[in-house]
């Protein structure tokens, strides 16, 4: 079952074309892996599927529906959760806070119910409360529960986001460059956590990585950008062996 | 529950000495001197109306004043015309001034910061012209006197049984205000720990990050904005039931930079905070007008600048080294201090301080 379906997807800005007709499917329960040298687009693309860019040509689609008729906050409540790149998280806020604010379209309190609790808001609260400690835990983080995130190191800030993500209950999971800029035994960790959310949570992941021993391992299927295009697509092994990919990565480099 | 009450952190306990204080205050100081503090306590519930769009929602705005007119005006007009209790005519002048906030919120969302501080300021210069208009109304420039307020007799012996001394109008106006501060106190610190403030919050620190996670943006900024003017017009309403009088020249552009000069003082993004800047922002002037004269350092050319500026040099220079040297404004001061202070006791530096990532945005 398709779950996404990413159609002749174009992105200008200005001049650059950022993306240049780039189609392909992800299927309910992949492991989609998205690579490519720099500048590929492949952050550009992420930013297009959760409605932060609109695309210039082309459509995605959310379980056949339009992604581009969706206002930004409606994107995950049709399934889709993302990080970031560079870490987004709310700076001021605690880790539970955090991924407190990712439960959001499961709770319903307005500002009514958030100026005047209620018993029902009080509840409501200390079930996302749960919620939120239960994914804390669940990216092994329940030490650092209570601590403001602006002061964690930035492994542990991806793995915050990561949990931020979960606790909406997606069906597809967006990460961009899960492995990056953490350490060697951070990366072994996350490749179990990445199996653990596919395995025991059902989800369905589409990540973009540069770490290649890390794509590898974990994904079922390989989707490489360069230059805003397509150049290939396949499993992991074919696509290693792609002269058009091997030309990209060598003449990036 | 008395193991809780054991328990509870020394902050609460602040909490309950300061509420004491203030309930306490005007059996201890002069009539005047309760008005003074009833002007402090209307500042701050301001100032809370301001930091909850400021500090929490990130939002700026340098025209609040003009929603304290509209709330001020409201009352009055109530009170005046139609003949209605005062005590009434507060909440709905709160509601009426939070519902034109709301609808300002609106276009507000396609401004940037600098326009959006534009347009607010536009307000707060428009907004006294425009209520000297329909004059049958407003009482045009002249503005409108209100009958004077007497105590309800309840409060009136009680306040006698522990002073012995008659309470006067204003240190009745005094515990109105207060109760009024308390509450709207109350309803702030319940919202921003709760959905609403938090999806305001994550608004602040990340605009993307918080739509990725499901916040309405546009939704809870207008809302900030609605529930920030309706602090500002209770305000507005308490201020002119405790002069008696309301004109346009209550409401000059002074008083919108005073506001949020107590916003930056007191410290964005916090609960007490706004009481402290309230404090500042209303002695501050009073007491720099007194002092500045008497400072012989001083050259005389710059003195009698000053004293001819008014309020204004003094709220800048303030402003200035508030945010040179604390940009967490004075409870933020406090709670580094307090902070530094616990570990230099317990003699170790156990909170580590990690690496911040760059850019907290797309990527
Ligand atoms: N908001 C923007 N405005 C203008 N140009 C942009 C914008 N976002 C991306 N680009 C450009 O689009 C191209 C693709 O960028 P993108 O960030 O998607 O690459 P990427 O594949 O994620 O690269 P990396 O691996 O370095 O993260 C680049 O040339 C970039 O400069
Ligand atoms: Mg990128």
């Amino acid at each position: 079952m398709t779950l996404l379906d990413v159609r002749e997807l174009g992105v200008r800005f200005g001049g650059v074309v950022a993306l240049d007709r780039v189609s392909f499917t992800v299927d309910a329960g992949e492991v989609v892996a998205l690579i490519g040298p720099n500048g590929a687009g492949k952050t550009t693309l992420f930013n297009v599927i959760t409605r932060v860019y609109r695309p210039s040509s082309g459509s995605v689609l959310v379980d056949g529906q339009p992604v581009s008729r969706m206002p930004p906050h409606h994107v995950v409540r049709h399934g889709l959760a993302r990080t970031f790149q560079n870490v987004a998280l709310f700076r001021s806020m605690s880790v539970l806070e955090n991924v407190i604010v990712g439960d959001h379209t499961r709770t319903r309190s307005g500002w009514l119910e958030s100026m005047i609790p209620m018993p029902g808001t009080v509840r409501e609260e200390a079930k996302a409360r749960t919620r939120a400690m239960e994914m804390i835990d669940f990216v092994g983080l329940g030490d650092v529960a209570m601590r403001p995130v602006a002061a964690l190191p930035f492994g542990t800030q991806k793995r915050v986001e990561l949990a931020r993500a979960l606790v909406s209950k997606p069906r597809l999971l967006l990460l961009d460059e899960p492995a990056g800029g953490i350490s060697h035994e951070e990366v072994d960790a996350t490749a179990r956590l990445l199996r653990r959310i596919h395995d025991e949570l059902g989800m369905t992941v589409l990540l973009v990585e540069h770490h290649m021993a890390f794509v590898m391992g974990i994904s079922d299927r390989v989707v490489v950008l360069d230059f805003g295009r397509k150049i290939a697509e396949g499993s992991p092994g074919e696509v290693q062996r792609n002269p058009a990919v091997i030309e990209a990565y060598l003449g990036a480099a | 529950m008395l193991q809780r009450i054991r328990n509870s952190p020394p902050r609460y306990w602040l909490v309950v000495v300061v509420i004491l204080f203030f309930i306490g205050l005007p059996t201890v100081i002069g009539s005047f001197q309760a008005s003074e503090w009833a002007q402090v306590l209307i500042l701050a519930i301001a100032i809370m109306g301001l930091n909850i769009l400021v500090g929490y929602s990130g939002q700026i705005s340098l025209g609040h004043g003009a929603f304290m007119a509209i709330g001020a005006y409201a009352s009055a007009i109530l009170v005046h015309k139609y003949k209605m209790d005062y005590l009434v005519t507060i909440p709905i002048a709160g509601l009426l001034t939070g519902m034109i906030g709301f609808l300002f919120g609106v276009p507000a969302l396609r401004l940037s910061a600098l326009y959006l501080a534009l347009a607010t300021f536009a307000l707060a210069v428009v907004t006294p012209s425009l209520i000297k208009r329909p004059a049958e109304l407003t009482g045009g420039v002249q503005g409108i006197i209100l009958p004077p307020i007497d105590p309800p007799p309840l409060a009136s012996d009680a306040f006698t049984a522990v002073t012995g001394t008659a309470m006067t109008s204003d240190q009745w106006i005094y515990y109105v205000t207060l109760a009024f501060a308390l509450v709207l106190f109350w309803l702030a610190w319940n919202l921003v720990r709760h959905r609403a403030g938090r999806a305001m919050r994550a608004i602040r620190d990340g605009e993307v990050a918080a739509a990725a996670s499901g916040v309405n943006i546009a939704g809870y900024k207008t809302l900030a904005f609605g529930i920030s003017a309706l602090y500002a017009g209770i305000a507005g309403s308490l201020f002119g039931l405790a002069v008696g009088f309301v004109s346009p020249d209550t409401f000059p552009v002074a008083l919108s930079i005073q506001l949020l000069v107590g916003t930056v003082v007191g410290g964005l993004a916090s609960i007490p905070g706004p009481l402290i800047g309230a404090i500042f922002a209303y002695f501050l002037p009073i007491e720099s007008n007194q002092w500045v004269p008497t400072q012989t350092w001083i050259p005389s050319q710059i003195a009698s600048t000053v004293e001819k500026a008014g309020p204004a040099v003094t709220y800048g220079v303030v402003l200035i080294l508030i945010m040179i040297f604390a940009p967490n404004g004075v409870v933020g001061l406090i709670t580094a201090g307090y902070a530094r202070l616990r570990r230099r006791l317990r003699g170790a530096a156990d909170r580590d301080s990690g690496q911040m990532p760059p850019d907290p945005q797309t990527g």
